[in-house]
């Protein structure tokens, strides 16, 4: 079995139009499971009442939005080691989809805590750096898109990416290094504080959401490909066909 | 870097834009919020370590935008010396030119504010701790948006955000110290960044010039 036969872009895009519609599908179904389950069987939460319900589209959308980054960032190390094109196509793919998480995280956390805390925002450590997150993204995007040469965009770029790695552990460990107003985690891999069919919930909207993300990436990357591919052959033969 | 000095030495105008920029910053702000003597000691950390990141933050488009343009970077690249050695020569050099002297003239503008002694050594040693880090990172990002469209705005997107955690440890340890509270473990996390950056940056800053030339 070859490994690298689906790093070319022309064999890659193929590929990516096979996997979205299912991904798409599959984070359709999931979403109406995971919002049946948290907003329908879930029960009320003894001191938050139904307001904590925001959870199952924060915290999945807070987990993406950190994970997409790493991802993103691990595409992009391989973009300056190894210097392949698809890599590079792959993350300037994930970062709008991976803004978009972590804008909704914020948006939404902004609504919750409006009844709970009693404010819209705080510069709270965690907070603030997921709104430094937000900024790596946007700056990201602009980087990449700011130079004539695609290729020179996609390496600046990329070391910009790696160099905002720095602040995933921050955000992930924000809440244990101060003490301030966003509570820690309430699920780890020893067992939870929550109710079952609360995690339940909020675990099957995160399957959605990552599936979301892995269908609206190929989506892009389709677009990416075709458009740095443009005057190759085979892409010519497809506008023909 | 010697270099870099006596091109700053010769042509003090701009270290001297820097500092006056600054001076005028910290300046503005008590004549737009108010005079009373609670709330500028109140804001006054906070007010000198923003002017203190804005003055780096101005100073950073001239690092390599001239040598960029007449192709002594690319001289650079090509020379035996390792990127390393010339990368953070040339951000020491920046540092010298911007970092420093703010640090230095950070008490002055202090006692404008009506800061109390200790508070004044607590300032302008987070500022002798972090405005090398500022000058790395922001090192970093004046290499990479070289030749980039969107000049100073981008630039302002790339370095901006992360400046943020210099400007929250650096002001906090002065705020922790007028306080009553011990500005040890902010100075500490700063002097924490700086070895880190120190170590990473100028081998980034290096990678970076080396994209932007090719």
């Amino acid at each position: 079995m070859n490994w690298f036969y689906f790093s070319s872009p022309s064999t890659f895009y193929g590929l990516a139009g096979r996997l979205a519609p299912p991904s798409f599908i599959l984070a359709a179904v999931l979403a109406a499971a995971g919002l049946y389950l948290g907003l329908g069987v879930a029960p009320t939460d003894a001191q938050q009442g139904a307001v904590y319900r925001v959870i199952f589209i924060h915290v999945p959308t807070a987990w993406m939005s950190m994970f997409l980054y790493f991802v993103m960032a691990c595409y992009c190390a391989l973009t300056l080691v190894f210097n392949t094109r698809l890599s590079a196509m792959m993350a300037r793919a994930i970062a709008p989809t991976g803004a978009m998480f972590t804008f909704v995280a914020l948006w939404t956390g902004a609504f919750w805590g409006r009844p709970t805390w009693g404010t819209y925002w705080v510069w709270d450590a965690r907070l603030t750096s997921e709104l430094v997150l937000l900024f790596l993204y946007f700056g990201y995007m602009a980087l990449a898109n700011a130079f004539e040469d695609p290729r020179r965009g996609d390496r600046a770029s990329a070391l910009l990416a790696i160099i905002g790695v720095v602040n995933l552990p921050i955000i992930y460990f924000s809440v244990q290094w101060w003490n301030t107003l966003h509570q820690g985690s309430s699920v780890s891999f020893k067992g939870t504080s929550m109710h079952v069919t609360m995690l339940a919930g909020m675990l099957v909207m995160s399957f959605s959401a990552w599936m979301y993300a892995i269908g609206a990436t190929l989506v892009r990357v389709r677009a990416v490909i075709l458009e740095r591919e443009r005057r190759a052959q085979w892409v010519r033969d497809l506008g023909a066909a | 870097m010697s270099r870099d000095l006596q091109l700053a030495w010769r042509h003090p105008d701009e270290a001297v834009l820097t500092v006056a920029f600054f001076a005028l910053v910290a300046s503005l702000f008590p004549l737009g919020i108010g005079a009373e003597p609670q709330l500028l000691a109140r804001i006054g950390p906070g007010v000198i370590w923003v002017g203190a990141l804005l003055a780096a933050f101005l100073a950073l488009p001239g690092l390599f935008a001239a040598d960029y343009a007449d192709g002594s970077l690319e001289q650079m690249t090509l020379s035996p010396h390792p990127a390393l050695g010339w990368a953070s020569g040339k951000i020491a050099a920046h540092w010298i030119v911007s970092g420093l002297p703010l640090t230095v003239l950070s008490p002055l503008i202090g006692l404008q504010y009506g800061l109390t002694p200790d508070t004044l050594a607590v300032e302008a040693a987070s500022l002798l701790v972090g405005t090398p880090v500022l000058s790395l990172l922001g090192g970093a990002c004046a290499a990479l948006a070289l030749g980039a469209r969107g000049g100073g705005m981008l630039l302002a997107l790339l370095a901006l955000p992360l400046f943020v955690p210099i400007l929250i440890f650096g002001a906090g340890a002065a705020e922790a110290q007028a306080t009553g509270l011990s500005p040890a473990p902010h100075l500490s996390l700063l002097g924490a960044g700086l070895i880190a950056s120190a170590v990473g940056l100028p081998w980034a800053v290096g990678a970076a010039v080396r994209i932007a030339v090719d």
